[in-house]
């Protein structure tokens, strides 16, 4: 598989605080890496380095590479909400825009980037992407409702799709399952399989068996360092590192 | 002490308690309600479709309105807004987004201040900057000192209300790739709409019933006035001209334009409440 995703050297700061420390790993495209470890170890400010998310928070910032293609998207020059165009992300807490119906907010990341479109593209595009999210058949006769009104469950799959609108490349998704219930989770899941034919998915998460279930590459993260990272197999049964495997076996974390 | 006497002991308390706060409850809805039934009393007998159409009468004359006045009200009320609400909400937005720089924390201070400043000055003001140079009362000269009142208690509610939007909706939209000034547009201030809305129909409302910073702005007319550029008679000053007059029937004319003047406002909010509450149902 090429790599999609590249970072070199990667470093994150909060203020003089290093979060994570030089990190380097390369993402294949159309897999699933997860990324894993206790809390506080990096793992969201990882994910949040790759779209450039981490510079939004005052006083964050990052330094290294990341190639996107074999190309930086830290260069001078690179504008982040471009970077943020192809590399798409889902949050822990679903965040439909409370303003907007369903169907508005599915198209808000191209109307609001000024992307004309008639109502037949616009139609078009919201239908690909609830499909693609496996939320069309629960909502498809209920589209101008408020994105809100639908179960926990739904309106993540609802952000799933909103982030699929954009025809992102790379789908990152920082613990998309730690507010939904079982079910919800094993719908996302199943959704994750589906979608990384035509995507690169990065997930974070907290729970090892959903590293396990969904992931073909899994990253093992403790105190901001990358500890280890090969395929999700070796890593659940056959780890390097000894604190992997303190991890994985539930000795810490 | 036992458990069941405690029990009764903190039933006791909690009764007490609710009972202190429906009594503060009535204390202040009851003169609410005074006011308002006083002034319907009052007021609603010399409400008739002259009042609402006809100019004041001469002295010594029954009959008349205070035509001119109402429409003096909504056209210095309305401009006051037009250039008031842009630039309190313009304000209050940067407030909330750059919290913490310097340039910041002084308009924050600065509209606090301005808050505190008694509305006579305010008038005072508007005379020195508008009327004096302008060479004469008017309208415009009332609707600029209405908006300078206006401004920073825009500011501060809309600052407060783009607090209140989750972190996690701005992220949402930054995440899509969509700009940050699209993203404060069309949904940090679209999220908070409803609650911004609130705050200028209060500032609106408080701004209706000002009479001082009017004397020596938009001065009085017993006339129609014809340009903004003219004196122009509000309810507010023909209210308080006539409340301190002599005669029996200008008094009684006071009181309708108190009534009708409430009624303005609060038509005003409900006309608002509806506008924004489809936006303010979907924010919850």
């Amino acid at each position: 598989m090429p790599d999609k995703l590249v970072t070199r050297n990667l470093s994150a700061f909060f203020g003089k605080v290093r979060g994570i420390k030089s990190i380097d790993l390369n993402f294949s495209a159309n897999v699933v890496t997860a990324i894993i470890g206790p809390s506080g170890c990096g793992k969201s400010t990882l994910v949040r380095c790759l779209n450039r998310m981490h510079e939004v928070v005052p006083g964050a910032h990052a330094e290294g590479q990341v190639l996107l293609d074999g190309e930086d998207i830290y260069a001078p020059g690179v504008d982040a909400v471009q970077v943020r165009r192809r590399i798409g992300m889902v949050f822990q807490k679903p965040t439909p825009f409370p303003t907007m119906s369903i169907e508005d907010n599915v198209a808000a990341g191209l109307k609001l980037n000024g992307v004309g479109l008639n109502a037949a593209e616009r139609d078009e595009v919201v239908e690909r992407s609830l499909r693609q999210a496996a939320l069309w058949e629960e909502v498809k006769d209920r589209l101008r409702k408020p994105g809100n009104s639908l179960s926990g469950g739904q309106q993540q799959r609802l952000c799933v799709a909103r982030a699929l609108a954009v025809k992102p490349e790379v789908l990152l998704m920082d613990e998309p399952c730690s507010a939904l219930d079982p079910i919800s989770t094993a719908r996302i899941e199943e959704l994750l399989l589906e979608l990384k034919a035509d995507y690169t998915i990065i997930i974070v998460t907290h729970n090892m068996q959903q590293a396990a279930r969904t992931a073909d590459y899994t990253a093992f993260m403790y105190t901001g360092d990358l500890i280890e990272f090969g395929e999700t197999r070796q890593i659940f049964t056959n780890p390097t590192r000894r604190e992997t495997e303190d991890y994985i076996t539930g000795r810490f974390g | 002490m036992t458990s069941a006497a405690a029990y009764q002991y903190r039933k006791l308390k909690s009764n007490v308690m609710m009972g202190v706060t429906v009594a503060a409850t009535v204390v202040t809805l009851v003169p609410l309600f005074l006011v308002l039934g006083y002034l319907l009393y009052k007021g609603a007998s010399s409400l008739n479709l002259d009042f609402f159409i006809h100019l004041p009468k001469p002295v010594g004359q029954s009959g008349g309105g205070m035509g001119n006045a109402i429409l003096g009200t909504m056209q210095i009320v309305g401009i006051a807004c037009l250039l008031g609400v842009p630039i309190g909400v313009g304000a209050g937005l940067y407030l909330a987004e750059h919290r913490g720089t310097a340039l910041a924390n002084a308009v924050r201070f600065a509209a606090d201040v301005m808050m505190g400043v008694p509305s006579i000055v305010v008038g005072i003001f508007a005379y020195a900057v508008i009327v004096r140079p302008m060479g004469g009362f008017s309208a415009l000269a009332g609707a600029f000192a209405l908006a300078v009142i206006m401004v920073p208690l825009v500011t501060r509610t809309t600052e407060e209300m783009i607090l209140l939007v989750p972190h996690e909706l701005r992220e949402a939209s930054l995440a899509l790739g969509i700009p940050r000034w699209r993203t404060s547009v069309s949904v940090i201030v679209r999220s908070a709409l409803a609650g911004i809305a609130t705050g200028v129909i209060l500032a609106i409302a408080r701004v209706a019933g000002e009479t001082a910073p009017l004397l020596f702005t938009a001065f009085g007319n017993r006339y129609w006035s014809t340009s903004l550029r003219q004196p122009a008679a509000t309810l507010t000053v023909q209210v308080y001209t006539y409340a301190i007059s002599p005669f029996h029937d200008w008094q009684r004319q006071a009181w309708a334009g108190a009534l009708v003047l409430t009624g303005l406002v609060l038509a005003l909010e409900l006309g608002v409440r509806w506008v924004t509450g489809g936006a303010a149902k979907a924010a919850r």
